[in-house]
């Protein structure tokens, strides 16, 4: 589209505003981060970190005695975001290849075969689309209480696990618009539908499914409630809950920021990485799956 | 199938031999289908189907995890509405989506605007997508760090310029904009981008047929550009007030409800009486009457923004 000069400039006071605006949070977390504890409460305004420090990271991953952690500003409490991090990538991992895999064999059969009641049960899982959360967490709590399963993984990761009703409608819109073709030489040649699926219509849906897997790491990796409800035990505690438990933990009630903040960049990092390499392809799908 | 294979052979039975093979060939297909959906249906039915019908039950019971429970009809239901928290989740929540949804969505379509006008806007694009995939814990911490009254850069800023104290979460009348300033922070790009797709399906021979005709920039937005933008924001609109109706990690990390209940929203409220106060009967109950409001929200928005809609 072609602009005007005075069009031409407030469009790029537009862009700079919306950058500045989205990005400034960002930097203030990662700059609080790097500031020694002392520097928080002394410079509150400055722009770079005030006395810089990687202390506040060696403190939340717990690479520092108790000792230490006092002198480096710390409440010497022992605080260990490693094993933090590693449930978060366990569970949403686990919640990934499951979801997709699962889900992609339920779409593919919602896409190209034919058995009864087939209509009417991907209706059902449309349906659940709609039903609020909250309705299904206190007896899916019970649920998982009942196994025994809380603080434990599988605790965490089982609702997610075997399908979501959305994965399984992406990816059945996705295989509906593949071309039949090739399915259908490689079954006059007497080829099976597990070996097509496996053989052709994963290959072929590859993008699809590596979307899909983004977007659904990246919500099993910030959801809160859920983990917050089953998932409290330090050794299977999510970032998020681990998070928001660490940020009620300063002394006299103020919060340890500098800290805080280390601990939010780490829950940032992973995300921003996945991001940065498959992010074309993430904000692609979001007019895809938005209209389809 | 080998029984299916000999009879080919025979030419007199042949033709009811072919229907017993198409009817082998369905059910054969049936029987591997089934295999393809079954992981998918346990799931469904054991995190899904059984809750759904199990948290019905529970509302018309009086569960509160200590002792048995038992049937108490329509007590929860009844008690609710005379319960004063009630009607304040529903007044907290109702306003927290007015102080959200038309604030996001106006301004969404303004970013979407200036990323149509961008000739290579990808980078744009996911600059602003950004917050919408940071953990609502993260952005809430960060955003409370930002607004802190002591030492947040904003007070301490404004304290400077020698503006007054803001408050902003830890006062009952702040608390819920702020909320909700937070949470049109995070969903602010993915919005403006789905209203960019939007925009993108408007053919451009649209606008420079009104071009043409001598529409200026501003006309052309209101004549044109936004009645044929009208699908897309039903649909941007209907998903999002339905969302916002439904927060709860935000208010969690932030304020938890206070202060005095200024932003008990629905779902804060359902989670303290099921997880802190233990009544699983009355918290279910509210749940269900959440989920009718819900319903009863979305096919109104989807009457109201249908209703009038010209063809295209």
């Amino acid at each position: 589209m072609r602009l005007s000069r005075t069009a031409r400039i407030l469009f790029w006071i537009a862009v700079v505003v919306i950058a500045v605006v989205t990005l400034f949070p960002f930097y203030w977390t990662l700059r609080t981060a790097l500031t020694f504890p002392r520097g928080v409460f002394a410079h509150p305004t400055m722009f770079l970190p005030p006395e810089p420090t990687l202390g506040n990271f060696e403190r939340v991953l717990g690479l520092v005695d108790a000792a230490t952690s006092v002198s480096l500003g710390g409440s010497g409490q022992k605080i260990n975001f490693f094993i933090f991090l590693r449930n978060s990538i366990v569970v949403s991992t686990l919640i990934t290849v499951g979801q997709t895999f699962f889900s992609a064999a339920a779409a593919y059969a919602f896409a190209r075969m034919r058995f009864p009641l087939r209509r009417q049960i991907f209706g059902l899982y449309l349906s659940a689309l709609m039903v609020p959360g909250i309705v299904l967490l206190i007896p899916n709590f019970i649920l998982v209480k009942t196994l025994g399963w809380l603080d434990t993984y599988q605790g965490i990761a089982a609702p997610a696990f075997l399908m979501s009703p959305f994965a399984v409608f992406f990816l059945r819109q996705f295989f509906l618009g593949l071309s039949r073709e090739l399915e259908e030489a490689a079954l006059v040649e007497g080829a099976g539908r597990v070996r097509i699926f496996f053989q052709i219509a994963i290959p072929l849906s590859a993008t699809a499914l590596a979307t899909l897997a983004v977007i659904t790491f990246i919500y099993s990796w910030n959801d809160y409630l859920w983990p917050l409800l089953v998932g409290r035990g330090e050794s299977v505690r999510m970032l998020t809950v681990a998070i928001g438990i660490f940020r009620q933990q300063g002394a006299q009630n103020i919060p340890d920021w500098a800290g805080l903040m280390a601990g939010t960049t780490l829950a940032i990092l992973p995300t921003l990485v996945l991001f940065l390499a498959l992010g074309k392809r993430v904000i692609n799908s979001i007019g895809f799956t938005g209209f389809r | 199938m080998k029984l299916g294979e000999h009879a080919i052979s025979d030419s007199a039975i042949n033709a009811s031999q072919s229907v017993r093979k198409g009817a082998q060939i369905r059910f054969k297909e049936t029987a591997i289908a089934l295999i393809f959906i079954l992981p998918s249906l346990a799931g469904f039915v054991a995190f899904f189907v059984v809750p759904a019908v199990r948290g019905l039950y529970i509302s018309f019971t009086d569960w509160n995890l200590l002792t048995p429970s038992k049937p108490v009809g329509l007590a929860n239901y009844a008690a609710l509405l005379t319960d004063p928290d009630f009607w304040n989740a529903l007044k907290v929540t109702v306003f927290y989506v007015l102080w959200n949804i038309p604030l996001q969505t106006v301004l969404a379509v303004a970013v979407a605007l200036v990323m149509n006008a961008a000739a290579k806007s990808s980078l744009l694009k996911g600059v602003i997508l950004l917050p919408w995939l940071m953990p609502n814990v993260v952005v809430a911490l960060l955003w409370m760090w930002i607004l802190d009254p002591t030492i947040g850069l904003i007070n301490v800023a404004v304290k400077a310029l020698g503006g007054p104290l803001l408050p902003f979460l830890s006062s009952p009348g702040m608390a819920l904009p702020t909320i909700a300033g937070i949470n049109i922070w995070r969903y602010l790009g993915y919005t403006a981008l789905l209203v960019f797709a939007g925009l993108q399906t408007i053919p451009t021979d649209v606008y420079e047929a009104a071009r043409i005709d001598g529409s200026g920039e501003r006309q052309t937005f209101w004549r044109i550009t936004l009645p044929l933008l009208r699908p897309v924001l039903a649909f941007v609109v209907v998903t999002s007030v339905l969302g916002s109706f439904q927060i709860f990690d935000t208010v969690a990390v932030t304020t938890k409800g206070g202060p005095i209940n200024a932003t008990k929203v629905f779902n804060y409220m359902i989670y303290q009486q099921a997880f802190e106060r233990f009544q699983m009967g009355y918290a279910t109950a509210v749940s269900m009457v959440l989920f009718l409001i819900l319903v009863g929200v979305g096919l109104l928005q989807m009457k109201l923004l249908r209703a009038g809609e010209v063809e295209t």
